[in-house]
């Protein structure tokens, strides 16, 4: 396991006269939440093991504005948009990977019409290129072997940009028992969080629709559930406690599970 | 003679009708905001050709969607029936196409299994809605005026397809008892089991077969007007509203231009905005604040409700129901389109598509995660409308939930959605 991570910024390539070949945009929910920050890392030790060069905005980098837009408020939405944009065009940003698909699709999708052009790609995507390249490959034995393994899509991934295949590449990869769920692909089931709601509490209702969803992965009997979204972790892996399934149902990030299947 | 003239009368009425209530639907929609939809006719054809002609989407529920190829496909055949009556009403003759000898036969035949299909799917639709008591076909927004409407279709086309067939079979024993009239021409597989039904004296047969045609006819043209009023539109709406579909990928949200301009003038003080003809409202209040499309969807809507029964938080029993969202949108255009109709111009009546028709409690509950227009069959957006009304209530009114204020906060002044200082934000690279 290599564990010291250093991670460049790229102010820090910028005043050695060096660029990336790639910005990782960490995201809100990357940076501060402490489960998704153990993605972050995941996925840098990914882009490390396979020699990519790459570079985070660091304290540069600041809210896409996706909850802003989705709840309505367009002015601020835009604010941080073009505020990004200066950045990112300033370091002459071309290609960016990230592991929120909520970031993924904004600055893929709606920051172009201002002013904002840039290759996008979900850290899944950029996983699936590299088994396809061979460069990364599970090791034997690996902690995966057997096991029942689904995988939760994430409305922003999946129906909003139509990304199904890419990780569930992953998850083919290993030599574990693979199983859908019975909402998956574009007919997927929401974790609750999207539009705002990570931030609200839900409206009134029978139940949360973590809940839902939950029970979904609980009758599929699978003891994994694969997630790609730092919001849908969070409302998986809320709605295992509140299910009282933490010892039987692990809920991991593609990246983690690249990470542990690659002995990386 | 006089025939011809009753038939000339009742057909141009209808279309006359028909034509006029058309132009009140397409001025409502007009109502709309502008929107460019014209642009890739290709592809726009392509999916109009896949999702409305070629029911792709019909397909991700089997059952249903066999049964209503069999509506579907007998409706749109039968169509060539309607021509041969059209001029037999008009001219007073007797299955005029007959002279296609073989090919009308093998025509006669198709139409005979289609009513049947339909026959078959009209029963089964019926049961489902009201004895089966489906919960998609059973919520709470389809009590009323909803539920009557669904089954008059239903009924109404049972009746239709049963007077294409009783008047076959009366036809057919007329054919075969040699009535000059009735030249012997078609082929009848399904209507052939009527006739034992039928009595046997000429002038009673004459009767049924006259009656059964003049319902048939007089009930297919009382339908075309009953469209306008009804959920069962989308049979005419279905091709414009996918032609116009949305082509870009489902997450991408429009980017305001008025708020740009004014975004920009912020960060750049040299920026001067074009000017504009009118103040625009910032998000939508009322259906005028909407596009056009979104009122062709409003209008296109079936209310089938597979998008609804896809809403996470309609499922979770939330009170966001997007099949609603939709049929409040129309409810509300076609209030509008009469209150212009009546004075001239749009009189305040004190009513708004939100809040009058659409809570902000359904408004809250969406995840935004778009399994509506996923399922849609038609192409119909109901979120588009869904973040029109957020922008409204946050951008005009400041209404949001107070935790949705704080994110705003948050953002604002931290660039996360959470209460930390930006300057934290590569704090993990140290940790382990």
């Amino acid at each position: 396991m290599e564990n010291e991570l250093h991670v460049p910024t790229m102010a820090e390539l910028m005043a050695k006269g060096e660029t990336a070949d790639i910005l990782f945009w960490v995201g809100c929910a990357g940076s501060f939440d402490e489960r998704a920050q153990k993605i972050t890392r995941d996925i840098c030790r990914i882009l490390q093991h396979v020699g990519i060069k790459y570079a985070i905005l660091g304290t540069e980098e600041s809210c896409t504005g996706d909850p802003a837009k989705r709840s309505g408020n367009e002015f601020l939405f835009q604010m941080q948009a073009m505020m990004n944009i200066q950045v990112l065009d300033g370091y002459e940003v071309k290609k960016i990977v990230t592991a929120c698909p909520h970031c993924f699709n904004t600055l893929k999708n709606e920051y172009p019409a201002l002013g904002g052009n840039y290759e996008l790609i979900h850290h899944t995507q950029l996983i699936q290129s590299l088994i396809d390249e061979g460069k990364l490959k599970p090791a034997d034995g690996h902690a995966f072997q057997g096991k029942k393994i689904t995988y939760h899509d994430p409305c922003y991934l999946g129906r909003a940009n139509e990304v199904y295949e890419a990780p569930r590449k992953v998850l083919e990869s290993l030599d574990a028992q693979l199983i859908e769920l019975k909402r998956c692909k574009s007919n997927g089931l929401c974790c609750g969080a999207g539009g705002g709601q990570m931030f609200k509490e839900p409206e009134k209702g029978t139940k949360d629709i973590n809940i839902e969803r939950i029970e979904e992965v609980i009758n599929s009997q699978a003891t994994i559930v694969a997630a790609a979204c730092p919001f849908c972790m969070t409302m998986l892996k809320d709605g295992v406690k509140i299910k009282e399934k933490e010892q039987e149902i692990e809920v991991l990030d593609i990246a983690e599970i690249t990470v542990r299947a690659n002995n990386i | 003679m006089i025939n011809q003239l009753i038939f000339a009368l009742c057909f141009i009425s209808a279309i006359v009708l028909f034509a006029k209530n058309a132009r009140q639907i397409y001025k409502n929609i007009k109502l709309g905001r502008a929107l460019n939809r014209t642009d890739r006719p290709k592809e726009r054809l392509k999916t109009m050709l896949l999702v409305a002609f070629g029911q792709k989407k019909m397909f991700k529920k089997p059952v249903p969607a066999i049964l209503h190829l069999f509506v579907y496909t007998g409706f749109c055949i039968i169509n060539i029936e309607m021509i041969e009556i059209v001029i037999d009403g008009l001219f007073g003759t007797h299955r005029f196409l007959s002279f296609l000898g073989d090919f009308y036969a093998f025509l006669i035949s198709s139409f005979e299994w289609l009513a049947f299909a339909v026959l078959l799917g009209c029963v089964v639709f019926l049961i489902r809605r009201n004895v089966l008591h489906l919960k998609r076909l059973n919520s709470p927004e389809l009590k009323n005026w909803p539920k009557t409407d669904a089954n008059l279709i239903l009924i109404t086309e049972i009746l239709l397809m049963t007077a294409f067939l009783l008047m076959n079979a009366a036809d057919q024993k007329l054919q075969l008892y040699g009535n000059s009239h009735y030249i012997v021409a078609g082929s009848f597989p399904i209507s052939q089991y009527l006739m034992s039904l039928l009595p046997s004296d000429v002038s009673s047969l004459i009767l049924i077969e006259r009656t059964s045609w003049w319902f048939h006819i007089l009930g297919v043209l009382a339908f075309l007007n009953y469209l306008p009023y009804s959920k069962h539109l989308h049979i005419l709406l279905a091709f414009p509203n996918t032609y116009f579909s949305n082509l870009d990928p489902k997450g991408k949200l429009t980017n305001m231009e008025n708020v740009t301009n004014e975004v920009k003038a912020m960060l750049d003080p040299t920026f001067t905005p074009p000017p504009t003809d009118q103040p625009i409202r910032f998000g939508a209040k009322d259906v005028q604040d909407l596009t056009w499309k979104n009122l062709l969807d409003a209008y296109t809507c079936t209310e089938c409700g597979r998008c609804t029964a896809a809403c996470p938080a309609n499922i979770t029993g939330k009170l966001l129901s997007p099949r609603k969202i939709m049929m409040d949108t129309r409810d509300r255009v076609d209030e509008v389109g009469k209150n212009i109709q009546t004075n001239g111009t749009y009189v305040d009546d004190g009513k708004s598509l939100l809040d009058s028709y659409i809570t902000r409690e359904e408004l809250w509950a969406c995840t935004s995660c778009n399994a509506c227009v996923e399922q849609c069959p038609v192409n119909i957006n109901p979120l588009e409308i869904i973040v029109e009304l957020r922008r409204f209530s946050v951008m005009e009114e400041s209404q949001a939930p107070a935790s949705i204020n704080a994110m705003f906060g948050n953002v604002e002044n931290n660039g996360a959605p959470w209460k930390y200082s930006q300057m934290d934000r590569a704090n993990w690279t140290s940790q382990q």
